[in-house]
């Protein structure tokens, strides 16, 4: 059998940063447009290729379900496009949150690339959006999330569907930070077996088991093209893999990431871990997450249910495990706490 | 006495289970059901039950329509050929009841604004989308107590329910939802969320409203007005139900609702089809017994306003 080592030595990898896009959900969407541009223009200066900036849930995200962002996409997406030399800049896109006029805003205010998202088993409402990305020339890529829920030979398909929309990359996306290696494996693999050779293949993780870059690395030898990751872990629930982490990896191991490890560690340390209120870990809330296989955003609002009712936040994620809710329906955490809530005080 | 006839467009689901609720009607007779495939199911099922069935489209219903009588006919397609399967009916002196999200006409919430169309002379009215049906009831029903500067609504329905036409054109969904929030609601700005949930079993149709008030919500005032406007949906969709709230939070008002529908053709977690389908109903009954009542007369369209 081959070792990991020998599966990955000298593979390509692009490194796509999260912290100003996944990391704005643990900011509450409240980092300041001087704290975007410091860390963005860090993040160039280190050879980070990609990087996405955009509401937490992205393009048209600002709202009272899921946070209002302290400024605008327009205005984060224009401000980092200014001092951003090499890097492409990306944004998340979720069909049914935003809209194509948001996508268009996004390219005219310098967006490169974009994340157009949907459900594991739900791609069909993506036609539209990928069909713009590719109209305004941008990278188009098909965002799977919560693959866990869903087996590869299913995963399979959805891609085929936003493959044939007109993506030219697929990610498998673990929002709920849920798989282990095996299952990351299986899908990267049976995502290459289907896909055109010339689609590349990208691997989300959160690293609310402390998984991230044990699954990314699984990703790389099933593979994947491109690694998801934040500086400093900075995403929702426990994070993302931490960048500079995974990028250390992948320099013992041989991957090239074009990426300068000491400076993207010091933008790390630098620039990204003093604007955090805390740093991410796998807390039992998030590991809740992990466990249960919930929406890694869905951590805050439980957190804020949990003061506001006197109940678990625990209690409140593997609630809304039990009834299967999936990524963009925050508005049912407070909605499940105050039935389990009013349940309490029948008791 | 006599009933109004009807065409039905789109034998699809939203279609079939209109046909359910039309069958019911004391004013409504449905004697049409126009598709595209000559073998769908939907077809085949109209025909079963009586109806005269074509699988060439609006044009297949167009020499026919006159001697038949039809009077109003419901378009159950998509946004995208909705305009000309107006645009051919209208020529005829039919009136048009929009069920996609096409939005031409003036839109219709029937607790909201229902009685503002009477009168109008419109000939095309469109039914917004499930989400704009399932919410805009209670932003209007808080509107009518206080201004309201934001109105958001987030609409989960099943993955189940909803069809490729909607999922082709999320878009579409999304903005004509948004657009009537503020419009027919009564809110200063409005924002719709959509989310598809694929669970099995197929959870119930999910909908919230995240209300912004100018000033500090006349939290009585508005309880009362959320209950009352409840009932009134309640008159033609019995499974639409208030969860969770009204809760007040500064001048945030938040209210959970869930719809389970009726069950006619389709299951009861699709409340989503059924609201849209009632109100589509009870929008053409209010038309028809002007009809009956003389208090309207449909008259040829020649050019499409």
């Amino acid at each position: 059998m081959m070792t990991l080592e020998e599966q990955v030595r000298g593979k390509k990898l692009k490194l796509h940063d999260m912290c100003l896009r996944d990391g704005m959900h643990s900011m509450r969407h409240q980092i300041t447009l001087d704290q975007m541009v410091d860390i963005a223009s860090g993040l160039d200066d280190a050879g980070v290729p990609l990087i996405q900036v955009t509401h937490g849930d992205g393009l048209g995200g600002s709202s009272l379900n899921y946070g209002r962002g302290l400024h605008s996409d327009s205005e984060y997406i224009s401000a980092v496009a200014k001092v951003v030399k090499k890097a492409t800049i990306s944004v998340l896109h979720v069909p049914g949150i935003g809209t194509l006029d948001e996508l268009r805003m996004a390219a005219d205010c310098g967006a490169g690339c974009v994340h157009v998202a949907s459900h594991c088993t739900e791609a069909d409402v993506t036609e539209q959006h990928i069909g713009l990305g590719r109209e305004l020339g941008l990278d188009t890529v098909g965002f799977l999330m919560m693959a866990h829920m869903t087996p590869p030979e299913h995963l399979v398909e959805q891609a085929l569907l936003m493959e044939g929309y007109g993506a030219t990359t697929i990610y498998c996306v673990d929002s709920a930070g849920y798989m282990l290696p095996d299952e990351v494996t299986d899908r990267i693999i049976s995502l290459r077996k289907a896909l055109q050779d010339e689609t590349e293949i990208g691997f989300h993780a959160h690293h609310n088991l402390g998984m991230g870059v044990a699954n990314s690395l699984a990703a790389v030898a099933a593979g994947a093209d491109r690694i998801d990751g934040s500086a400093a872990g900075l995403g929702a629930g426990a994070g993302n893999t931490p960048l500079e982490l995974m990028a250390a990896v992948g320099e013992r191991l041989g991957i090239e990431t074009g990426v300068d490890l000491f400076k993207l560690m010091d933008v790390a340390e630098d620039r990204v871990l003093p604007i955090m209120p805390e740093p991410p870990r796998a807390d039992r809330d998030s590991i809740t997450l992990g466990f249960a296989g919930v929406y890694s955003t869905f951590l805050y609002q439980a957190k804020e249910a949990e003061s506001k009712y006197a109940l678990s936040a625990r209690d409140i994620l593997m609630e809304l495990a039990r009834k299967k809710m999936i990524g963009g329906q925050e508005d049912m955490i407070e909605d499940t706490a105050l039935t389990m809530a009013k349940e309490r005080d029948l008791a | 006495m006599d009933k109004i006839k009807c065409a039905i467009i789109g034998p699809g689901n939203i279609g079939t289970d209109l046909l359910y609720k039309l069958l019911r009607s004391e004013v409504l007779e449905p004697v049409w059901m126009v598709g595209i495939e000559a073998g769908s199911e939907g077809l085949a099922r109209a025909k079963e039950l009586g109806l005269k069935t074509t699988a060439e489209g609006v044009d297949g219903l167009v020499p026919h329509a006159i001697e038949d009588g039809v009077s109003i006919a419901f378009d159950a397609t998509s946004a995208y050929v909705h305009a000309e399967n107006s645009r051919k009916l209208n020529e005829l002196g039919i009136l048009m009841i929009d069920l996609t999200p096409a939005a031409l006409g003036p839109l219709c919430v029937p607790p909201v604004n229902l009685k503002d169309l009477a009168g109008r002379k419109a000939m095309n009215v469109n039914m917004v989308t499930c989400a704009g049906q399932a919410t805009i009831p209670m932003v209007a029903a808080i509107s009518k107590v206080q201004s309201v500067d934001y109105a958001e609504i987030i609409a989960t329905v099943a993955s189940k329910s909803i069809g490729a036409g909607t999922r082709k054109n999320i878009d579409e969904f999304t903005r004509t939802t948004s657009a009537a929030v503020s419009k027919v609601g009564g809110a200063a700005e409005g924002k719709a969320i959509v989310v598809v949930n694929p669970a099995e079993p197929p959870l119930m149709m999910r909908d919230t409203v995240y209300c912004e008030t100018v000033d500090q919500p006349d939290q009585e005032a508005i309880t009362a007005s959320v209950h009352e406007m409840v009932s009134a949906v309640q008159q033609y969709v019995p499974g639409y139900q208030l969860k969770n709230g009204p809760i007040f939070e500064g001048r945030k008002v938040s209210i959970f609702l869930e719809v389970q529908g009726l069950g006619d053709f389709l299951p009861k977690y699709a409340g989503n089809l059924d609201i849209m389908t009632a109100a589509a109903a009870r929008t053409a009954e209010m038309f028809a017994q002007d009809i009956l009542d003389g208090r309207l007369e449909l008259s040829p369209l020649k050019e499409n306003a």
